[in-house]
């Protein structure tokens, strides 16, 4: 176990999570790959905080990455919520034209 | 014995998130998501940080459980019945995300890493509460009142009734007229 | 600080919580029979017993499309999260696993059941079952913010997250005695994450058994034993937290530990059979405007008592 490996599922993770929020229409599945995202964040926050850095605020960085994950949901849900009570919508391509 | 606990943690998170957009039913692609993350936590106990692992754990079953809630309310195909594609670009996000993982990787595996720390410090977990409770109480209350704004504002958002609806015109209706009765005798 | 357990307890952890499940089924089947007027007899604590070989041999019930993977994890989540849970909770002198985050570790595994429940409810492919499922988070999200904190303050108290630490910190006075608050809403919310009692609204008789309703065989055995296995995990860790663990005058420690777990678990099995069931909407209120800001003021006193 080394530094790069923890970096290396860190990356897989990012990527994996980048891959859905691209390519997912759907607003609620656009959240589980930017969930994924922050996950690969969590760990190479940790990798670093082990490997290179064992001080407090490397630690509070991962803090903030998981709280980062609470708020996007609450308030990605709170959108979705309420796009789709005023147009019956959740997926992204049918919420774009915010004008009408 | 600890790198084979990295080995199985890290391949069963990379298969559960890719299994997240692979399966139709969003029941399974949320507890996939699950697996992922507390896979995760699993990885931040092993990185020598049990409290922050665990309470990944702990957070992400909670936020997960309710995910699914909304998840099968919003989604058409909620049980993966009837399959159906809801992607958009998926070639351009594949070749975008590809592209970031390899440059990742190119970064990862060119840079000349420092020495790994060999001091770690006794105990991680009074290491994290003694700092957000000194020297990065800013921080933690930044975090409190972001966490605190998030709660307001996506009630605010979600809530439809205003306090004209609860109240009635004048604010002087007693007591308020409110769809779901509380237990408290309100 | 809790001494390394020998390797073997790993299998004697959960073969005690088995144990102490039995039992309490047992009293349960004495109480019930004690309240339906039958005189006592062996068949009360033998009848509830019996269920258990009927189960493992009865055919299977499916209705169309149900989700077996997403089901079957669900109901192996919740008796295997309770087992896991009480991994950390000492018995005497010994815990299975000394782990410092062992307060987060048990709530993390309750949490679990969260999740289990749900995917029990989902699985089946019925109405039912998922509105039992769905009844549990609501319950959940009520029950779980005032457990948090009851969980929390003894470990403020003892200023460690080690449950063993926490019991030794316990040498001149109870936590019982000077955070009552927190070990009533610890009770109570075992019986929340027992759904049991007052709050076995997710497996109500309105909705036809709730999460139970389409389960049969060795899946409605793996989900009536989580039920009882957290009742007794519940009462197991209710003993280091509150009640000294394995202090105690003339006995061994794990004696103690026993007679009060046993004794927690007796108070809550009779409680279970007294109280009637609270719905999710109502105690969320209650729990939200009233238990949580009182267990917060109850993690304030040995905040200020420690400093």
């Amino acid at each position: 176990m080394n530094l790069q490996l923890f970096l290396l599922l860190a990356a897989g993770l990012f990527a994996i999570g980048l891959f859905g929020a691209l390519s997912q229409q759907s607003i609620v599945m656009i959240m589980m790959g930017v969930e994924l995202m922050i996950g690969g964040v969590v760990v190479g926050a940790a990798a670093f905080w082990r490997f290179l850095a064992p001080a407090a605020s490397g630690q509070v960085i991962v803090v903030s990455a998981v709280v980062a994950m609470a708020v996007e949901m609450a308030m990605g849900f709170a959108v979705t919520t309420a796009i789709y009570r005023a147009r019956q919508v959740d997926m992204t391509d049918l919420a774009k034209d915010l004008k009408d | 014995m600890e790198v084979a606990l990295f080995w199985v943690l890290a391949v069963a998170a990379l298969a559960g998130g890719a299994l997240v957009f692979r399966v139709a039913s969003m029941a399974r692609a949320t507890f996939a998501l699950l697996a992922a993350l507390i896979c995760v936590g699993g990885e931040l106990v092993l990185l020598g940080l049990p409290y922050l692992g665990v309470v990944v754990v702990l957070m992400m079953v909670m936020e997960m459980v309710i995910m699914v809630v909304f998840m099968v309310a919003y989604m058409m195909n909620p049980g993966g019945l009837m399959p159906m594609s809801m992607l958009h670009n998926k070639r351009g996000a594949l070749v975008i995300s590809a592209g970031v993982f390899l440059a990742l990787a190119a970064g990862i595996l060119l840079v000349p890493w420092p020495a790994p720390a060999v001091v770690l410090p006794a105990d991680t977990t009074f290491q994290l509460g003694e700092s957000l409770m000194g020297g990065q109480m800013l921080t933690m209350m930044t975090l409190g009142f972001v966490l605190l704004s998030t709660m307001v504002g996506a009630t605010a958002l979600v809530s439809r009734r205003g306090r004209y609806d609860r109240y009635g015109d004048d604010l002087d209706r007693r007591p308020a007229d409110d769809p779901a009765g509380g237990g408290v005798g309100r | 600080m809790s001494d390394a357990a020998p390797w073997w307890s790993v299998l004697a952890a959960p073969a005690l919580l088995v144990a102490l499940a039995l039992l309490a089924v047992a009293a349960d089947g004495v109480l019930s029979a004690r309240a339906a007027g039958r005189p006592f007899a062996l068949s009360a604590v033998a009848r509830p017993l019996l269920e258990v070989p009927r189960l493992l041999v009865a055919q299977p019930r499916r209705l169309p499309a149900p989700d077996m993977p997403l089901w079957r994890i669900g109901v192996v989540t919740v008796p295997v999260a309770a087992v896991l849970s009480v991994m950390v909770v000492p018995f005497g002198p010994f815990a299975v696993s000394g782990l410092s985050v062992g307060l987060v570790w048990f709530n993390a595994m309750e949490v679990l059941t969260w999740a289990g429940l749900w995917l029990a409810g989902w699985g089946p492919n019925a109405a039912f079952s998922l509105v039992g499922g769905y009844r549990y988070l609501a319950q959940g999200l009520a029950y779980e913010l005032p457990l948090m904190f009851a969980l929390m303050t003894p470990g403020i108290g003892a200023q460690s997250l080690r449950v063993g630490d926490i019991a030794a910190a316990q040498g001149g006075l109870w936590f019982a005695v000077w955070m009552p608050v927190a070990f009533a809403v610890h009770l109570w919310s075992v019986l929340a994450f027992g759904f049991t009692g007052p709050f076995a609204y997710p497996a109500g008789g309105d909705i036809a058994g709730g999460v139970f309703g389409e389960t049969s065989g060795p899946e409605r055995l793996l989900l009536s034993a989580g039920r009882w296995l957290w009742l007794a995990a519940g009462s197991a860790m209710a003993v280091p937290l509150f009640l000294g663990g394995g202090a105690g005058p003339w006995l061994p420690g794990w004696a103690w530990s026993l007679v009060k777990t046993v004794a927690v678990l007796a108070l809550l099995v009779w409680a279970r059979g007294r109280l009637p069931m609270i719905r999710a909407d109502r105690y969320m209120e209650v729990a939200w405007v009233v238990l949580l800001p009182l267990s917060v003021l109850q993690a304030l006193v040995p905040a200020l008592v420690v400093l």
